[in-house]
């Protein structure tokens, strides 16, 4: 149903924009012949709905997402380099945020009050507060620039992708970091953890296998539901740094109004968040049993 | 007569709140033998839940000032440090909480929760479970094998406080701390569960402190009452004394407000006020405000601890006046 | 009533982040309107210096590649980011009232189809689907702060649409009811004045990202055109010279991260002041 409407969503916006995209790929010269011409061969002069049928049924059996107007070749050879660019920026991103967030979140919440918590706190609220773009360019300017230590762009080697995945990976981990210390300090006043406490079980035990555990289940949500964002940073991340991905392909297309490749990114990024939202549904079961039954339906 | 386990010298808690400290608890004496029952019995926030948890050392932490000794078997836990103090932990003291439904990880099966407890000891998983299930059935969980295998949420109340009380139990300590372990359970429950506690007390010799607010239960089970108020224990002695010949007024008031079985007086008594909040400490009676009989010098001055018999002591001046009383007419 | 008030005004003074974001922000208010005064040049003066000077000497900032002075386009900056600031909290407010409100009061068919549309514009990360629209209506300034006010309005009435819910089966709401007051009455003399404190602490803390999302679009281009001000859009020249002339990126960023800081700050601070139940959240 939603995905339905997503499509639905993706296709009728396109559609409200400005401008012919016979205009633009068409010379002001062209007859006016030729042109009712090009407007049939796309498909253009049928009703609304029919084109929705038809891209939706092309997509879903050739994996045909139509032709760029603006390269004149299928959307899909567009993106199928630059999909696992992108892929990789964000996946490593996610990968170092959460390596990184959970443990300094849980010291945080632990040494509450601590200088090390106030620093956190404070340094987390600087990050947010960062544009990532301002932060990519700093980046560049410190470790391209500055140190030479990287590449200012590029997008073959690994090395390549160092800079990008930090400015990326910023935002996106002070969020976690914060709401993993204000779970963890949630989790810390329930009374199963001064019931582990009482047992005699060792007090790190206690934080990894009772607290960090339970307050894994919110993080869990929240980091999901952050992909949206981690994909819009990589728009930016991926323009800074001149990575031609997903993003790149997207903001170009845009400019020059190429309708039926912004419409294939958007359905692919519209795709792949519902995609996560049900990841996230799963994993919330996985790791709350109380959901577990409410989803698996009633009692045993 | 038997061992002594546990011993309160001058305990003292101030918590610190806006704008100087909260006496949650002030100088309290007590002492717990092996295998006795003592209840600590006083109305909702006078303190009792408190000096569990400090026992434990495991008060909420950062604003509490401890002062005074808890001695357990003549060594003071207060210097012991937090790997002392581990091991300690259910391993020699157990401590069951007020609200069952809560107290369980809800994310883990409940004889997970249990075991965990067992391993510490360094037994193996396959002996460790079947401790778990021997447990549930000390405990007298019906189907020990499948409450073992269910999560918290699955569980009754009463169910839930049975695992905690066989977790608590899995060990064998020496003292089980019971913070009002039936307050929130059926009274039906309620009975059961004050069964399996006198049981395990004849099996394990365990020792018990037995915190409630429920006068009723402490005549079922308890060999000792210390009685509360506003952060001190104005009478404490052997449960049968207390029960014949109470000494202070506000244990006379509450054991009228305790609902007769036989006799039926009209409107149950009720004791009229709040218990105060003592920020400040100042000299003087707590109960002062809420006493029938206070004095003038109560308003002021601390009554003493006045030892009646051996095991029997009470704060109350009208003591020392009956005293005099005696004397004078001596 | 002025005891209250004395109260408020005690605990805003006390509350450290409210007061570092209030001065923080004092200092870019003050510098937007005196912007023509505290600015050595206009922002569109060209050729006032050579190209690209280093920051110092009678440039304290440097100049860019037209030879503009980089301190005065970031001073005129200030008013850009409090134009959007201004525009973008009241169409928060704007939207907060209207559809929370409603959906609050209403609940029935218009709160499904509210539940409805909020799920679909999740499925769209924000930036993109603000992309999209800006696209649609026009890039400029003024269409970015509202592509970014339709993109996010699900989170903005969302917490209006709670409070209303929970207002109205209230004791006071019932009686108004009971003595015949119209919906329109109840909600607008009823309801409306118990949300104002959430719809204060709803777009002070929104407010930072919205700063943030509206200078994002200028940076891709999206939002402000030349030769604006806009920090966004200097950061994305800027960039084309980091190799050469960093300072062209530097201040702008600057410039954003502190007045982006003191929102952040002062939102926290309202919300400690006026909701000190989600603080232990």
């Amino acid at each position: 149903m939603l995905v339905f409407a997503v499509t639905l969503l993706v296709f009728s916006l396109l559609y409200m924009m400005p401008g012919n995209p016979i205009d633009i790929i068409t010379d002001r010269k062209v007859s006016a012949e030729k042109r009712a011409e090009l407007v049939h061969q796309y498909g253009y002069d049928q009703p609304l709905h029919v084109q929705y049928v038809r891209w939706i049924k092309k997509i879903v059996t050739e994996q045909d997402f139509g032709q760029s107007v603006r390269y004149k070749v299928p959307v899909w050879n567009l993106m199928k380099d630059r999909i696992p660019r992108s892929v990789k920026l964000c996946g490593w991103s996610l990968l170092i945020e959460m390596l990184l967030a959970l443990p300094l979140g849980l010291l945080a919440a632990i040494k509450k009050d601590s200088f090390y918590d106030r620093f956190s706190v404070n340094f987390t609220l600087m990050l947010t507060s960062m544009p990532s773009f301002w932060l990519g360019a700093l980046l560049i300017l410190i470790f391209a620039v500055g140190l030479k230590w990287f590449p200012i762009s590029g997008f073959e080697h690994a090395r390549n992708y160092v800079l990008p995945v930090a400015a990326l990976t910023a935002g996106s981990l002070a969020g976690t970091l914060r709401l993993t210390r204000a779970e963890v300090l949630e989790v810390l006043n329930e009374k199963y953890v001064t019931t582990a406490l009482a047992k005699g079980l060792p007090y790190r035990t206690v934080m990894f296998k009772h607290v960090l555990r339970n307050a894994l289940i919110m993080v869990t949500v929240s980091v999901f539901m952050s992909l949206p964002w981690l994909i819009s940073g990589a728009v930016v991340t991926e323009k800074i740094f001149g990575i031609p991905g997903m993003g790149n392909l997207l903001l170009n297309s845009i400019v020059v109004q190429d309708f039926p490749v912004v419409q294939a990114v958007l359905l692919i990024i519209a795709i792949l968040t519902v995609i996560c939202n049900l990841l996230s549904d799963i994993v919330i079961a996985i790791l709350d049993p109380r959901i577990r039954i409410a989803i698996g339906g009633g009692d045993k | 007569m038997s061992e002594e386990l546990l011993r309160l010298e001058h305990l003292s808690i101030d918590y610190k709140v806006k704008g100087g400290y909260l006496s949650a608890v002030n100088d309290v004496n007590l002492s717990v033998n092996r295998g006795e029952i003592l209840a600590v019995v006083g109305e909702s926030g006078c303190g009792k839940s408190t000096i569990a948890h400090s026992i434990m050392n495991l008060l909420p932490g950062g604003n509490e000032e401890v002062e005074g000794k808890i001695l357990f078997k003549g060594e003071d836990l207060r210097k012991y440090s937090r790997k002392q103090m581990e091991a300690i932990r259910g391993k020699d003291i157990g401590m069951i909480f007020q609200n069952p439904l809560d107290s369980l990880n809800p994310v883990y099966k409940t004889g997970k929760q249990v075991e965990e407890a067992i391993l510490l000891d360094g037994i193996d998983r396959v002996q460790a479970w079947n401790k778990v299930l021997e447990l549930y059935k000390d405990v007298k969980m019906p189907d020990a094998e499948v409450r073992a295998n269910s999560f918290p949420h699955e569980l009754s109340g009463g169910m839930r406080q049975r695992v905690m009380i066989a977790m608590m139990l899995s060990r064998n300590p020496q003292l089980l701390i019971a913070d009002e372990p039936t307050t929130a359970l059926d009274v039906t429950i309620e009975a059961q569960i004050l069964e399996i506690i006198k049981d395990l007390k004849k099996t394990y010799d365990t020792a018990i402190m037995l915190i409630t607010h429920n006068f009723g239960l402490v005549a079922e089970v308890a060999d000792k009452i210390a009685v509360m108020y506003a952060g001190e224990v104005i009478e404490y002695g052997d449960v049968f004394e207390i029960f014949e010949k109470p000494l202070h007024p506000y244990t006379t008031l509450l054991m009228k407000a305790l609902p007769r079985k036989t006799k039926h007086e009209g409107r149950l008594q009720t004791i009229d006020g709040n218990v105060p909040r003592i920020l400040d400490k100042k000299p003087g009676c707590r109960f002062a405000n809420r006493c029938p009989y206070a004095m003038e010098k109560c308003k002021d001055n601390t009554p003493p601890e006045i030892h009646v018999s051996e095991e029997h002591k009470c704060r109350c001046f009208l003591l020392e006046e009956q005293a005099e009383g005696k004397e004078a007419a001596e | 009533m002025s005891s209250k008030s004395r109260e408020t005004l005690h605990a805003c003074l006390h509350n450290v982040n409210f007061m570092i974001g209030f001065f923080m922000l004092l200092s870019v208010v003050l510098i937007a309107i005196f912007a023509d005064k505290i600015a050595p040049y206009g922002y569109t003066d060209q050729l006032v210096g050579p190209q690209f000077t280093s920051p110092g000497g009678s440039y304290l900032f440097g100049t860019d590649e037209l030879g503009r002075d980089v301190l005065s386009r970031v001073i005129y900056g200030t008013r850009i980011t409090l134009k959007v600031a201004v525009l973008g909290a009241s169409l928060e407010l704007i939207i907060g009232v209207v559809i929370g409100l409603s959906c609050g009061y209403f609940g029935g068919a218009i709160d499904h189809v509210f539940t409805f549309l909020t799920d679909l514009t999740w499925c769209i990360p924000g930036t993109i689907l603000a992309l999209a629209v800006v696209t649609l209506i026009g890039k400029s300034l003024t269409n970015s702060v509202i592509a970014i006010a339709m993109v996010c309005w699900a989170s903005y009435a969302r917490p209006i649409r709670a409070k209303t819910m929970s207002l109205k089966t209230m004791a006071f709401v019932e009686t108004g009811k009971a003595f015949g007051e119209s919906s329109v009455a109840l909600m607008f003399r009823y309801i409306l004045p118990n949300v104002i404190p959430s719809l204060i602490v709803m777009v002070s803390t929104t407010l930072p990202s919205t700063i943030l999302s509206t200078t994002t679009l200028s940076f891709l281009g999206m939002g402000s055109q030349a030769p604006s001000p806009d920090w966004g859009l200097a950061l994305s020249k800027g960039i084309d010279y980091i190799g050469s002339a960093p300072w062209l990126s530097i201040f702008p960023g600057i410039a954003l991260v502190y007045t982006v800081l003191g929102f952040a700050l002062f939102g926290e601070g309202v919300r400690d002041i006026l909701d000190p139940h989600l603080k232990s959240q």
